[in-house]
């Protein structure tokens, strides 16, 4: 017990010196002029969409069958997608940054192509793998009669496909900053791997953790090009937000921006709601 | 299919800049060859049409010497809405009426546009039709797997009008957002059939196979081409116009699938 509140404590108190630090070193006055360009070029667009709103019919723009249906597909999709890259990604994160593995770089430049791919070629690449001729997609044709395009769980593979190196690339520099200085101290009092893992390791990393979690669904509710490719559009079994957003733009531009505002209504609360954490886990 | 359509867009955009070079190397040459100045035609048109207009690109650069056509293929709305929110244009060339009419609506085109070739809805299915798909009836047998436009686009709103028309409601697996996806599913194995224009079966060469439904004409597409307000080179524009609605135009188009235009 006293183990876990030393190990996660005495990097707290660490930083909050380094904020008392922080406070006596002044900023070079020029760094303000690009400091308040680079929030204007991320505040602006926003502040666009909310001039271009059309207030009075917002209502019923925001509760069609379509948005809601949109919504709830999202949000349940990004759920799933990130509890897959927490249970996937986390003891891959782990493997990276503790593994003794001949040609683990090679493996982490792997880990992070979904990074640096335009997620439509990330669909493109699942549905040559998982679509109905696919290397895997012709065999659970055969074997199960299961087709994957074009479902709920497509979705949700092309989400946790652009998600998951958010959360490894977040837990991995979490793992190598905690170092492992603690598990070896946990271990020569003799706890075994498994306890040392529960009791130091997690609580070490867990602001990682949380940023990466948090990262990896915000990236989930935006996906687009990967679903679009590889699931297909279908209110209420693959049509998610942006994609509805993607569509309403055809005809009807204020019910598209109605809905990106909803968006963005929700990527704020899902910052809002991390935040404290979030923040601790990227210093 | 797009990856396809990718590498010819690259392949495309370096012989434009090969050209480009060789272009400038010729003026430094010969700097007093003053009236032959190397002027740009930019036409936006509708991604149907992509095969058909890189054929008249070529005629009208053989045609007008110095003159480089430069063609932006999209949806049809997407291009409807640069024009709306001042992207620089000569010529827009719609696959509907309808994304026409956002652009006429605010004024933007220099004279009312005019028809210039047709398109009908066919159905796309594998190679063989494995699935003996023969009429629009059969695309609604269950099991089957179908993948048609979102109705917002031209090609769901033309599919819209034949179900009501026939009043056969299908269930689609998907509502793709454009009909080259639809096209798409198809040619990759991932859906039995789908519901694209003539001409993109066509253009397909073989990768899907077409099966026409008299219930198609109900639902005939038109495609409007006009001269855009203040276009920067309206003389040259006005001659693509031509090149378009006359002979050559009209042949390459309806080798391509297209109808005869709406009088």
């Amino acid at each position: 017990m006293t183990l876990t509140d030393d190990a996660s404590q005495a990097p707290t108190a660490e930083r909050r010196q380094d904020r008392r630090h922080e406070r006596d070193v002044a900023l070079p006055r020029w760094m303000w002029v690009p400091a308040v360009v680079g929030f204007l070029v991320i505040a602006l667009p926003v502040l666009g969409l909310l001039v271009e709103a059309d207030w009075r019919r917002m209502p019923e723009l925001l509760t069609s069958d379509a948005a809601l249906a949109a919504l709830r597909l999202s949000l349940e999709t990004a759920a799933a997608s990130t509890v897959l890259c927490i249970l996937l990604g986390g003891p891959l994160a782990a493997v990276l940054a503790r593994g003794r593995l001949p040609g683990l770089r090679a493996l982490r430049s792997v880990v992070l192509l979904p990074l640096v791919l335009p997620p439509v070629v990330g669909g493109l690449a699942l549905l040559y793998l998982v679509g109905a001729r696919g290397l895997v997609g012709e065999g659970l044709r055969l074997a199960f009669g299961v087709t994957v395009p074009f479902t709920t769980v497509a979705v949700v593979i092309a989400q946790t496909f652009v998600a998951m190196p958010f959360l490894v690339v977040s837990l991995e520099g979490a793992l190598r900053t905690a170092g492992e200085r603690y598990e070896a101290v946990a271990a020569t009092l003799g706890a075994s791997p498994a306890l040392t893992f529960r009791r130091v390791t997690v609580p070490l990393v867990l602001p990682g953790l949380m940023s990466g979690t948090v990262l990896a669904f915000a990236r989930c509710l935006g996906e687009f090009g990967a679903t679009i490719t590889f699931a297909g559009n279908l209110q209420g079994t693959t049509q998610t937000l942006p994609l509805l957003v993607y569509l309403q733009r055809e005809t009807d531009d204020a019910g598209a921006v109605a809905l990106s505002l909803l968006l963005v209504v929700v990527a704020i609360l899902v910052i809002v709601v991390a935040r404290p954490r979030n923040t601790e886990g990227l210093r | 299919m797009k990856v396809r359509a990718l590498l010819g867009l690259l392949a495309g955009l370096a012989l434009l800049l090969a050209g480009c070079g060789g272009g400038s190397g010729a003026s430094a040459a010969s700097p007093t060859s003053g009236d032959a100045a190397p002027r740009t035609l930019t036409v936006l048109a509708a991604a149907s049409l992509t095969e058909t207009f890189n054929a008249m690109k070529t005629q009208f650069e053989t045609d007008n010497p110095g003159v480089t056509v430069r063609i932006s293929y999209g949806g049809s709305s997407d291009l409807a809405s640069q024009i709306v929110n001042g992207a620089p244009a000569d010529v827009f060339a719609a696959a509907s009426d309808a994304t026409m009419k956002t652009v006429t609506d605010k004024s933007l085109t220099a004279a009312p546009p005019v028809s210039f070739a047709t398109n009908v809805l066919q159905i796309a299915t594998q190679p063989g039709n494995p699935k003996g798909i023969a009429t629009f009836a059969d695309l609604a047998k269950p099991g089957l797997k179908v993948v048609v436009c979102a109705p917002p686009v031209p090609c769901g709103a033309a599919e819209q009008k034949v179900e009501k028309a026939t009043g056969v409601t299908l269930t689609p697996v998907s509502q793709e957002t454009d009909v080259k996806s639809v096209l798409g599913k198809v040619s990759s194995g991932n859906a039995d059939a789908g519901l694209v224009y003539v001409t993109d079966v066509t253009a397909a060469k073989g990768q899907v196979q077409g099966v026409s439904f008299p219930e198609a004409q109900q639902a005939v597409t038109n495609y409007p081409i006009a001269v855009v307000k203040n276009a920067p080179q309206a003389d040259l524009a006005q001659k693509w116009v031509a090149l378009v609605t006359g002979e050559f135009g009209q042949k390459t188009l309806q080798a391509a699938g297209f109808g005869a235009p709406q009088a």
